[in-house]
């Protein structure tokens, strides 16, 4: 479970978040969607504790995540863009990634799933962005994290890539993990999914399970229901 | 932070950086003594290099590691890591391969040539000393400097600033006090003036142990008086020391509460 | 007529010779199991003019006085041991006496007398030569004496402070002396000289004295060459003097901090000649030096080659070569223009000689800039090789603000001054 209360941030002058206030319980799927700019990214990155939030508090699974590291062993984070220690090889990053958690992890079935075997003794920097965000994949998906946290994870992937990738994450949804994804892919949202989260100026502006807005989609589709209720504002 | 050290560490050796700033002082160490024949005068002449460029290269290397590690640290702040780990983990293998690879690049020349039978081994030890403090702090403040600074043409700006005010600009108003207050006994001052510059610090700290200290007549006997004694030697030592401390705690405290 | 003349007074000289000494001189040998068995008893027995010959062994004797005219001789180096008695050993007070091939030691402090293990007083024609002096106090001293010659002695004392030692070679109030291939070693100075005239020093070694290697004071027309100074608290010291030639002298490492190669002080129409300078704190300290000729020397790797002060007029400084010095030449006058320095090589010059003559185009300002501030503000030492000091004085190299601007060498040689000749 994560709760978040009364969460404010700000870049200098820039309010991102302003009192965002949010609970997602064990075992959903949720899509946090919003406008560029509208706090998705710093909502999350505040819950992995990448951003310092001036005010607020946010509690993963009963704990306080203020200068707090060891609750990030149940999140697993899959980050927008896949960068990393250029001169490591890729398996060395596995390697390393495994060596920094504790909890036990599985990294073969993801390798052959997106058959990376022939670049496990490549550097990192010898890599086309498509790769590396299979590798990041891999990072993200090789330990049985109860939480998963994704950043537009479809970004540089090719077709088939993605339906592997989702089918990864339905599997996990099987599990009943607690899964945040955020993403402009409407059909991720649509196949995915179990709730939305809109964001808008560092609130959330609506949120509404999809089983409540599936025959209104299936007219005119989500991007049509979003624009909606958007003007009913 | 013994991991992400470990990491880093095995990233730097990889690095051809590393491998030519050792090659670099293998080279400059080996030439000077080989052509020059003299072990005295080949630390003279480094201290002049080391002193310089230990610096330079401590802070162009420093920003840019810490500008190229960005997204690898990023990668591990979502890790169950802490934070000041990371930071610390990474400084310390970036200073650890520098000063590694100027310790060899130099060590391996000196013995090659006999160091051990020409008497100056402490003098060669202070020079070791000395470069490995300077590589320490200079690396640390540019990390500071890249934590502080998004931009990374003003972080590299800032830092290379840094590096021209400790080797050039802070002498240069050194000088300028000294001149205005000459009425005065200003050898205290001038003691006083040298523990905030650790370029100065460490330079005064290897003349006064090489010969050349005689060239310095009673500003130099004051200096001796006080940089030869014990409590000198621990003095400076401290100072070095604190310069080191200073911006890694700061390193530490800014990297706790910034955002990624 | 005139050759004939000549040829006569040299068989009249000869003849007087042989007969003198078959007639007088006198053989007196002494070995401690002979019957005389110590220097003073020999001495009593013989006559002026006799010779004594000492075989080897210790003679602890001390207050060995000398009044009548003798050459004596060790044969292998017997030693007179004075037992640190305090007590001056021999002291010579009588014209032409010789003594050779001693070993002479343990003369002892005294802090009232000028107590030595050789004194000469007040008489002319000694010799002293091949003698090794230890521990001594004072080693040889010549007093109100003239034309003598100390040659081939080793003087070695055991000083520790400057109160408390005496000179190895001392003379006050000579003239018409040779000192020639002696050592003078871990004394005060090594050779001291006052009120001498018309002396010549040449071919010692002088080294590790706690004071200066040489010693002038008021004493003219002297000349020093060929010796050696190294290790001492200073090399040389000239001062009050006049008409003092210095030529083919080496000054070695008189490094510290108050350490120089060569002090000049009030010193007028001295010539300094094809002298050597290594490693020494200053080469020359100049202060008061007037008409000096400084030719041809060399001057290698001192921190100063020369420290010029203002008080020096009408110097002539040519054909020197100067080769990493830190810095060349250092001086507080603002105008250098009585005093000439041209044709001499520097090391650090950097210009071009287009016209293929030897001599660089532009001239060569020995001055460094930071040189000039050390003497102003003595604590700026401090920035030696800093980066700084480099760049300040590259600039004052290109655009000279600070630096007196006739002190430079309009004719610097491109090549160093060949010495394939010295």
């Amino acid at each position: 479970m994560i709760q978040i209360n009364n969460l404010h941030k700000s870049f200098g002058k820039l309010d991102v978040l302003r009192g965002l206030e949010l609970t997602i319980d064990s075992g959903k799927t949720v899509a946090i969607l919003g406008p560029n700019g509208s706090g998705k990214t710093t909502m999350i990155k505040s819950i992995l504790g990448l951003v310092i939030p001036q005010k607020g508090e946010i509690l993963v699974n009963g704990n306080s995540v203020k200068n707090n590291w060891t609750y990030r062993e149940e999140i697993s984070y899959l980050p927008q863009i896949a960068r990393f220690p250029e001169n490591l090889k890729v398996k060395e990053l596995i390697k390393m990634v495994q060596d920094l958690r504790k909890t036990l992890s599985d990294p073969e079935p993801l390798i052959s799933l997106f058959g990376l075997e022939k670049f496990l003794d490549k550097s990192l920097r010898t890599l086309s962005g498509g790769t590396r965000q299979k590798v990041n994949v891999v990072l993200a998906f090789m330990f049985d994290s109860p939480i998963i946290i994704m950043d537009e994870p479809t970004v540089g992937l090719d077709p088939i890539a993605m339906i592997k990738l989702k089918k990864l994450i339905k599997e996990e949804q099987a599990k009943g993990k607690t899964i945040l994804i955020t993403t402009h892919i409407m059909s991720v949202v649509e196949e995915l999914v179990e709730e939305i989260i809109y964001i808008l100026e560092g609130k959330i502006y609506f949120r509404k399970s999809l089983a409540e807005l599936n025959g209104t989609v299936k007219k005119i589709g989500l991007e049509g229901v979003i624009a909606e209720i958007l003007e009913e504002v | 932070m013994i991991k992400i050290l470990k990491y880093s560490i095995y990233d730097l050796g990889r690095s051809h950086w590393t491998f030519i700033y050792f090659g670099f002082y293998l080279l400059i160490a080996g030439t000077l003594l080989f052509l020059g024949g003299d072990v005295l005068k080949a630390i003279i002449s480094l201290m002049n290099i080391i002193l310089i460029l230990i610096p330079l290269i401590s802070t162009i290397f420093g920003i840019m590691y810490f500008y190229n590690s960005r997204d690898f640290i990023e990668l591990l702040v979502a890790q169950p890591v802490k934070r000041s780990s990371i930071f610390l983990g990474q400084y310390l293998g970036l200073s650890l391969a520098l000063s590694v690879s100027f310790l060899l690049g130099m060590g391996i020349p000196f013995l090659f040539y006999g160091l051990k039978d020409s008497g100056q081994f402490m003098n060669f030890l202070s020079l070791i000393l000395t470069g490995s403090f300077l590589t320490f702090i200079f690396t640390a403040v540019a990390f500071l400097i890249g934590l502080f600074n998004e931009n990374k043409i003003k972080g590299f700006g800032l830092a290379i600033l840094f590096w021209l005010f400790m080797a050039v600009i802070y002498d240069g108003l050194f000088l300028l006090s000294l001149l205005m207050l000459e009425a005065y006994p200003i050898e205290k001052l001038a003691l006083g003036m040298t523990v905030f510059n650790p370029i100065d610090l460490s330079r005064i700290f290897i003349m006064l142990k090489l010969d050349i200290s005689a060239l310095m007549g009673y500003t130099g006997a004051i200096f001796q008086d006080f940089f030869g004694t014990a409590t000198g030697l621990t003095i400076t030592i401290l100072a070095l020391g604190l310069w080191v401390f200073i911006p890694v705690y700061g390193l530490k405290l800014k990297g706790n509460a910034k955002d990624f | 007529m005139h050759r004939l003349n000549k040829i006569k007074v040299l068989i009249i000289i000869w003849g007087m010779l042989i007969s003198g000494s078959a007639f007088s001189q006198d053989i007196i040998v002494v070995c401690p199991d002979c019957k005389v068995s110590s220097i003073k008893q020999a001495i009593e027995k013989a006559k002026s003019g006799d010779e004594i010959v000492v075989k080897n062994g210790v003679y602890k004797e001390t207050g060995i006085r000398i009044e009548k005219k003798l050459s004596i001789y060790g044969e292998n180096f017997p030693e007179i041991d004075g037992q640190n008695l305090n007590q001056e050993i021999i002291s010579v007070a009588h014209d032409s006496v010789t003594i050779s091939g001693f070993v002479v030691k343990n003369v002892g402090v005294s802090y009232i007398d000028d107590l030595a293990a050789i004194k000469v007083y007040e008489h002319k024609g000694c010799v002293i030569e091949n003698n090794k002096i230890q521990n001594a106090f004072f080693g040889i001293y010549l007093n109100h004496s003239n034309n003598c010659v100390i040659r081939n002695n080793e003087v070695i004392g055991e000083a520790v402070a400057e109160m408390s030692s005496g000179n190895a070679i001392h003379l006050w109030y000579a003239r018409d002396i040779l000192i020639e291939g002696n050592l003078a070693k871990n004394h005060r100075d090594g050779i001291y000289l006052e009120f001498v005239e018309n002396s010549k020093v040449s071919d010692n070694v002088s080294e590790g004295n706690l004071r200066y290697g040489l010693h002038f004071m008021f004493s003219n027309h002297n000349t020093y060459s060929g010796n050696t100074f190294q290790n001492n608290g200073a090399g040389v010291a000239v001062m009050f003097s006049r008409f003092i030639t210095m030529t083919k002298n080496k000054f070695y490492k008189n490094w510290g901090t108050s350490s120089y190669g060569l002090l000049l002080k009030e010193i007028f129409d001295g010539e300094i000649t094809n002298n050597y300078f290594e490693e020494n704190t200053v080469g020359i300290y100049a202060e008061g030096s007037n008409r000096m000729k400084i030719e041809n020397n060399d001057f290698k790797s001192n921190g100063w080659a020369m420290k010029i002060l203002g008080s020096c007029m009408d110097n002539t400084f040519t054909g020197n070569n100067f080769f990493f010095n830190t810095f060349d030449i250092t001086t507080n006058a603002r105008t250098f223009e009585s005093n000439k320095i041209s044709r001499n090589y520097w090391s650090e010059y950097t210009g071009y000689d287009l016209d293929k003559d030897g001599i660089g185009d532009q001239p060569y300002r020995p001055v460094k800039v930071f040189s000039f501030v050390i003497t102003r503000v003595p604590a700026s030492i401090i920035l030696l090789r800093s980066l700084f000091i480099d760049m300040l004085n590259f600039a004052e190299k290109v655009m000279p603000v600070m630096t007196p601007s006739t002190l430079m060498d309009e004719q610097p040689l491109m090549k160093p001054a060949d010495r394939s000749a010295f």
